[in-house]
C-alpha cells in the first residue's frame, strides 16, 4: 500500500512537471491555458495524497475550474476584438 | 544575451536556495504546540468536526474577514476596469446555443445550486465550506452565461445579495462580542450535539453567509468579463 | 512522500518564474504566474504532512480522544485555502488589466509598451 502511494505520487509529479513544461513552451495560447489547468488538477490529486481534502476541493473548484474559465473568457474577448 | 544570462543567474541562485531548504528539512514526529491545541480543544470549545473549518471561521476568523474584503475589492475593481463606455446595444451577434446546451443547462443548473448549498451548509461536518460552495454556485452562473450569451444579468441582484451577506457576516461577528467571548465567537448559539447538522453554534450560519457572498462575487466577476466590450 | 511533493513544488516555482521572465506575450506571463502560485501552495501543504497520520477531520476513524495522536497539522491547510482564493483574485485583476492594455494599444507584446522608458 505504501509503495503504491509512493509510485503514484512520483507519476503525478512527473506529469505535473511535463504539463508545466508544455504550458511554457507551446506555440498556441489555448494549449498553454489548458496545460495550466491540467497542472492545477494534478495538484488537487496530490493534495489528496497529502491528507488535505479541504484544500483539494478548493484547488479543484477554484484553481482548475474558475481560472481556466476566466482565461478563456478574456482570450475570446481579445480574439473578438482582433477580427474587426 | 545579457537578459538570458541574468535570468539563468537568478534562477540558478533561487534553485540553490531551494535545494538548501530541501536538504535541511526534517519532518516533525509530534504535533507542535499550536496544532496540538487545535486538535485537542476543537471538539469541546467549538463543537465542529472539521478542524480546518473551526480554525478558519472562529480561531482565525479575522483572517477570513480580510480575505472576504480582498475578494470584494477584486470584484469591484474588475467591474470598474471593464465598465462599458456607453450603453448602446452589443454589436456581437452570437448564434443561439444548441438544443443540448439549452435542455442540459435547464436540468443541471438547479442541481449545481443544490450541490453548492449542500457543500457550504455542511462545512463543519465534512470537507467543504463556504469558499468551495461559492465556487460551485459561480459555475452554475457560468453555465447560464454559456447557454445564453445575450442574456442581461441584473447587476443589482448580485450586488444586493453580496452586500446583505457581507453585512450579516459582520453583524454576527459583532453579536459575538456582546453575547459571547469575542469577535466572531460562535458560542452565542447552542453548541448542540457533536456531529449533527445543527451543532457548532453559529458556524453553519457564518459559513453559509460566506458561501453566498463568495458565490455572488465570482458571479459578478464572470458577468463583468462577459459583458466587457469597447465603445 | 514529503520530499517528492516539496521538490515538485520548488520545480514548479522555478519553471513558473522562468516562463514569466522569458515570455513576451502578456497572457503567457499570467499563465506562468498561475503555475508558480500552484507550486508555492504545494510546498506549503507538504510542510504540514506527517507520516502515518490522517486528515484533520473528527469522524468514525478518528475519535475525539485520540485526535492529537492521529491527525496532521491543520494550520497550513487553513493558510493554503486562503492563499488559493486570493491567487484567483490576483489572476482576475491581471487579466482585466491585460484586456485594457490590449484595447488601448492593440498588441499584447510587452516589448511594445515603451511609454515608461526614458
Amino acid at each position: 500500500m505504501n509503495t503504491l502511494l509512493f509510485a503514484m505520487s512520483i507519476l503525478l509529479s512527473l506529469a505535473m512537471i511535463g504539463a508545466a513544461f508544455v504550458a511554457i513552451r507551446v506555440k498556441r495560447i489555448s494549449m498553454a491555458i489548458l496545460a495550466a489547468g491540467l497542472v492545477s488538477l494534478l495538484a488537487s490529486v496530490l493534495f489528496l495524497f497529502l491528507a488535505a481534502p479541504d484544500v483539494a476541493m478548493t484547488e479543484a473548484a477554484i484553481g482548475s475550474g474558475l481560472t481556466t474559465f476566466l482565461f478563456f473568457f478574456v482570450l475570446a474577448r481579445i480574439r473578438g476584438e482582433k477580427r474587426d | 544575451m545579457i537578459k538570458r544570462l541574468s535570468v539563468s543567474l537568478i534562477l540558478a541562485s533561487l534553485g540553490l536556495i531551494f535545494v538548501a531548504l530541501l536538504l535541511g528539512y526534517s519532518p516533525d514526529e509530534e504535533l507542535n504546540v499550536t496544532g496540538r491545541y487545535y486538535a485537542e480543544h476543537t471538539a469541546e470549545d467549538i463543537g465542529a468536526a472539521n478542524i480546518v473549518t473551526a480554525i478558519i471561521v472562529t480561531y482565525r476568523g479575522l483572517d477570513t474577514l480580510g480575505e472576504v474584503t480582498v475578494l470584494f475589492l477584486t470584484a469591484s475593481i474588475v467591474g470598474l476596469v471593464l465598465a462599458r463606455q456607453s450603453k448602446n446595444t452589443p454589436t456581437i451577434q452570437a448564434e443561439p446555443a444548441g438544443e443540448l446546451l439549452n435542455i442540459g443547462s435547464r436540468l443541471l443548473v438547479p442541481l449545481i445550486l443544490i450541490l453548492g448549498a449542500y457543500v457550504f451548509i455542511n462545512g463543519h461536518l465534512t470537507p467543504g465550506g463556504g469558499f468551495q460552495g461559492g465556487a460551485i454556485i459561480a459555475s452554475a452562473t457560468l453555465l447560464m452565461l454559456l447557454t445564453d450569451p445575450m442574456r442581461r444579468f441584473s447587476h443589482r441582484l448580485i450586488a444586493i445579495i453580496e452586500s446583505i451577506a457581507g453585512l450579516f457576516f459582520v453583524t454576527i461577528g459583532l453579536l459575538g462580542i456582546f453575547l459571547a467571548g469575542g469577535f466572531l465567537d460562535n458560542r452565542f448559539m447552542p453548541i448542540g450535539e457533536f456531529g449533527s447538522l445543527f451543532s457548532a453554534g453559529a458556524i453553519p450560519i457564518i459559513y453559509s453567509l460566506i458561501g453566498l457572498k463568495v458565490g455572488a462575487e465570482f458571479s459578478s466577476m464572470l458577468v463583468s468579463l462577459s459583458e466587457a466590450e469597447d465603445s | 512522500m514529503i520530499y517528492i511533493a516539496m521538490a515538485t513544488g520548488f520545480i514548479l516555482v522555478l519553471m513558473g518564474l522562468y516562463g514569466a521572465l522569458t515570455n513576451s506575450n502578456i497572457l503567457r506571463m499570467i499563465v506562468s504566474f498561475t503555475i508558480a502560485n500552484t507550486g508555492v501552495n504545494i510546498v506549503l501543504v507538504a510542510v504540514g504532512y506527517m507520516h502515518g497520520r490522517t486528515a484533520p477531520i473528527l469522524d468514525k476513524t478518528v475519535s475525539v480522544a485520540e485526535a492529537s495522536a492521529k491527525v496532521i497539522d491543520p494550520v497550513p491547510q487553513a493558510l493554503v485555502l486562503t492563499a488559493i482564493v486570493i491567487g484567483l483574485g490576483v489572476t482576475t485583476l491581471m487579466l482585466a488589466y491585460a484586456y485594457r492594455l490590449y484595447i488601448t494599444k492593440g498588441t499584447l507584446d510587452i516589448a511594445k509598451f515603451t511609454e515608461l522608458k526614458w
